[in-house]
């Protein structure tokens, strides 16, 4: 509302007319906050609304303050929003600790019967007091845990924005139908209550400018669950993984769904029986996957150095936390950029990609399970805590294109050699166990270094061509992938390079940049290892490259990803901008850093 | 005709999409000994893990298993080097975790019988949490452990089933640490095969390999089998030829009865050789593939993008 407002056009109806708003709701983790929040993210998709979410998990069992975070709107969405428009505050706390995400003259909606406002607030920002405890027992009759008023405030935010009542009711019908009937109808009473309450005499209302309708039917999830789905959909039918957070929502879902397709997801004892087990499965045939996050992905990675050394085709999915050790599991993070680079003894190269929003988790699972079959090679996919829990909607796949089964194939063959050193491109080429060999020469997967028949050799001249063999086949698919786009003018004084979840706020920051006259630009990577061409040409357009991610700016200066540019490209222009403070990038945090560093003539150099 | 019964695919196993072998149906010799040797073994002269490779080719001649029905896998070790030496499929993984990745095999190829060769180190020490998993979740597969006492690739140290006074060089006083004792842990952890037997009984060894590869479900077999290197002699009190006896389960031991399998697996050395524990118990395999048809109703005759198609469309 606040960046969008000025260009909308002037009240209709008595309502004022906004672009996009962000709704903040904070109370705790019981209140079904999530709930209402997705609800709301769910009919933007419907509506055929752009939205984006941002949640924080509280890290303690059951309880504890939560917050879940709304941002939509009628143009494109890059980033959940710096500063709220709306706080909808349920306790004390929920009022004092968010306040300050408001922006100046935002509508703070707090539950009178348990916030006593703070009158030097109410100067800055607007105060609506509902009493929504008590009008929610009023309406539904009390519960012993205070259930229904997260629905009573949906239908104020519904009133407040004018938002379809008819697609919402049906929202709450979806969500509360199928239980005991008295639940949702209890839930319907609840939020006609919140709808009918009068907000009028203390606050105007809105109304979206009607979104540019394309007739594309939206479908509305998490980063997790685009991921998931997009496995599934790439032909994946087995998984194996440990419980850890935020990985878990994955092998749930998962374990769930593959039996539809015919396969199996097994819960293991540990997260180096989740790796091995799924290696056994692509050995057997399948392109499996596992996944995990934080120290999960450190026990892993000597199993993922077996699937480099024998060839085998494997998807990695981290949804990275904040660390070393058990760190931040709840808090988001890029810090594990090396390690799925680079982790584990040896020279083992693999692929690495990292999706940039919700929508690309679905295509890139899909691209992870390709590269992996094309190249028999493990494919590390690095999704974050922020990317893994926000909702966003999508323009619905073309799924009937897009799915594909992947059949073992077990035809005989007259001979076979797995690791065959004159091969072009540098791969291995197997045959499942249970292809006869019509020779009766057949094939090791083994860890050791080989021969060509995959039978060990401690021939250093062989180990040298394996290791180069295994380098080619990166190299070769370097050389296929696109070169990355540029966000904004193709040369300029700085340019911004991000990777992952983080291109959102990016692109807003270069936006805002722009329009104060900076000559800024961005470049966002997918695939970070091996890394595309074209990017020495995009650098040598700019005059300073700062590499944005969250993660430790490092011993010398330079987070992950800039340590990585800086010894592919040898360029002393690459420098980071950098935090750890377990939340994403707000779009204020990166345009900040650059007018200081622009102001200052950029003289850190 | 050539699926044995013990390498014909469970019916009700989850049928991964195979292309299969036209070759059925074509009358073939079961494999000799000369077409199953590989790799010359890397073994000690003496090493009774060449006897278990010798009945393994027997096994899969004798039960006319050909190349397109098995695959060896294993760990890290003096015994985990087997498949090199078999003519035929197979993966020599990580140290300690050849169980896990052999589930992966088992759950996804119905089609294949997966045999493990692993020595008391992978299987009971870097591999113990995967050994107590792999025999409660009752994956089908047979586990051949050559169990020497000691750790013989890393040349002599103690191992978890290396006796109490035992000199190696990480005990030079003599090991102090309580050895464990694998039938007890294989019995404990809901194995539901556990036998024992010795390299140096070829008749008996062959034996329950035969009885490990007929059992649906997690079958385990310690196989003692002697290091010529560095604990020469360990066995000789079982092998009757070298003054020792060879002691036979008692025919009136009750194999499915857990706890009198418990107390016999306790009986000091040389203890007892055969089969300890033998139970029926659903496997992962069978009961992963009951959840599949019951999942796989709701979706019958749908296409896979239309199945992901019915989610998506309750996601808009």
């Amino acid at each position: 509302m606040s960046a969008s407002t000025a260009a909308a056009p002037a009240a209709v109806n008595g309502r004022r007319q906004v672009r996009d708003i962000v709704i903040r709701l904070a109370g705790n983790s019981q209140d079904g906050i999530q709930a209402i929040g997705g609800m709301l993210a769910r009919l933007a998709g419907r509506t055929e609304q752009d939205v984006m979410t941002y949640m924080t998990i509280p890290s303690t069992i059951s309880g504890g303050p939560s917050i879940f975070q709304v941002r939509m709107g009628s143009g494109e969405i890059l980033s959940a929003g710096d500063d709220a428009d709306v706080l909808l505050a349920f306790y004390q706390h929920s009022y004092e600790e968010h306040i300050h995400s408001l922006r100046q003259g935002g509508v703070v909606v707090f539950d009178s019967d348990h916030v006593e406002p703070r009158a030097d607030w109410k100067e800055t920002f607007r105060h609506v007091g509902v009493p929504i405890s008590g009008l929610t027992v009023e309406a539904i009759g009390g519960t012993a845990r205070d259930k229904g008023k997260n629905v009573y405030a949906l239908g104020l935010i519904a009133k407040l924005f004018d938002l379809d009542v008819e697609k919402l009711k049906t929202l709450i019908t979806e969500r509360f139908g199928g239980k005991d009937p008295s639940i949702l109808q209890n839930a319907l009473n609840a939020f006609d209550a919140g709808y009918s309450y009068s907000l009028g005499h203390v606050l105007e209302t809105f109304q979206f400018v009607a979104p540019h309708r394309r007739g594309v039917r939206q479908v509305v999830m998490t980063g997790n669950e685009a991921l998931a789905y997009g496995l599934i959909a790439a032909g994946v039918r087995f998984g194996a993984g440990y419980p850890i957070t935020p990985w878990s929502d994955i092998m749930e879902l998962l374990r769930r769904e593959l039996p539809k397709y015919g396969g199996t997801f097994v819960q293991c004892e540990d997260e180096i029986a989740a790796i091995s087990m799924a290696l056994g499965a692509s050995y057997a045939g399948r392109v499996a996957v596992t996944g995990s996050s934080g120290p999960g992905i450190s026990l892993k990675t000597e199993a993922l150095g077996w699937g480099v050394m024998a060839e085998v085709p494997l998807v990695v999915i981290d949804i990275q936390r904040g660390g070393p050790s058990t760190g931040l599991p709840t808090n988001v993070e890029q810090s594990d950029l090396n390690i799925a680079c680079f982790g584990g003894h040896g020279d083992s190269p693999r692929v690495v990609l990292a999706p940039a929003n919700v929508e690309d988790c679905f295509y890139t699972a899909i691209e992870a399970v390709n590269l992996a079959r094309q190249y028999n090679v493990p494919v590390v996919v690095l999704s974050d805590q922020a990317l893994a829990t926000r909702i966003e909607a999508f323009d619905e796949p073309d799924l009937e294109r897009l799915c594909q089964d992947l059949p073992i194939d077990l035809t005989p063959v007259p001979e076979h050699k797995p690791y065959d050193l004159t091969a072009e491109d540098g791969v291995a080429r197997h045959r499942a166990p249970g292809t006869r060999i019509l020779n009766g020469v057949y094939p090791i997967l083994t860890g050791l270094e080989h021969d060509e028949f995959g039978h060990p050799t401690s021939s250093p001249a062989l180990h040298g061509h394996m290791n180069a063999k295994r380098r080619r086949k990166l190299q070769v698919l370097a050389a296929t992938l696109p070169p990355p786009q540029v966000y904004g003018a193709p040369e300029g004084e700085v340019l911004l390079v991000g990777w992952g979840s983080t291109c959102g706020p990016i692109r807003e920051a270069v936006d805002h940049a722009r329009a104060a006259g900076q000559a800024v630009s961005a470049v966002h990577l997918r695939h970070l290892h091996p890394l595309p061409p074209g990017l020495e040409r995009i650098f040598a357009a700019f005059r300073h490259i700062r590499v944005v991610e969250m993660n430790d700016e490092g011993v010398y200066g330079y987070g992950q990803l800039a340590g990585l540019l800086r010894a592919r490209f040898g360029n002393p222009k690459i420098r980071g901008i950098n935090k750890t403070d377990g939340l994403a990038f707000k779009v204020r945090e990166i345009v900040e850093q650059l007018r200081r560093e622009v102001a200052d003539g950029l003289r850190r150099f | 005709m050539n699926a044995t019964p013990a390498a014909a695919p469970s019916p009700e196993a989850t049928a991964p999409v195979l292309r299969p072998d036209t070759s059925v149906g074509e009358v073939r010799a079961p494999l000799t000994k000369k077409e199953l040797a590989a790799d010359h073994p890397t073994w000690c002269p003496g090493c009774g893990d060449f006897s278990v490779l010798a009945l393994y080719f027997k096994l899969i001649e004798k039960r006319r298993l050909w190349q397109e029905k098995f695959v060896s896998v294993s760990g890290i070790g003096c015994s985990s080097r087997f498949p090199y030496f078999v003519q035929a499929h197979g993966a020599h993984f990580i140290h300690g975790r050849a169980l896990p990745f052999a589930t992966g095999v088992s759950l996804t190829r119905p089609d294949l019988h997966v045999f493990v060769f692993s020595g008391d180190g992978d299987a009971f020490s870097i591999g113990g949490n995967h050994f107590t998993h792999t025999a409660r979740k009752n994956v089908k597969m047979t586990l051949v452990v050559m169990d020497n006492e000691v750790y013989g690739l890393t040349k002599k140290q103690t191992s978890p089933t290396s006796p109490l006074g035992y000199k190696s060089k990480t005990d030079i006083w003599g090991a102090v640490d309580q050895p464990i004792n694998p039938l007890k842990q294989a019995i404990a952890a809901g194995a539901t095969f556990v036998a024992r037997t010795s390299s140096t009984n070829p008749n008996h060894l062959l034996q329950m390999m035969e009885a490990a590869m007929d059992h649906d479900g997690f079958s385990f077999i310690e196989c003692l089998s002697e290091c010529v290197e560095f604990f020469p002699g360990a066995f000789d009190g079982a092998v009757p030829r070298k003054g020792g006896s060879f002691p036979l389960v008692p025919p009136e031991h009750d194999v499915t009865d857990e706890l009198a399998a418990y107390r016999l697996a306790g009986v000091p050395f040389p203890g007892y050789f055969g089969i300890f524990y033998r139970v029926q118990r659903p496997t992962k395999n069978a009961l992963e593939a009951k959840i599949n048809v019951e999942q796989q109703t709701k979706t019958q005759g749908l296409k896979s993008w239309q199945i992901l198609a019915r989610t998506f469309e309750r996601m808009r």
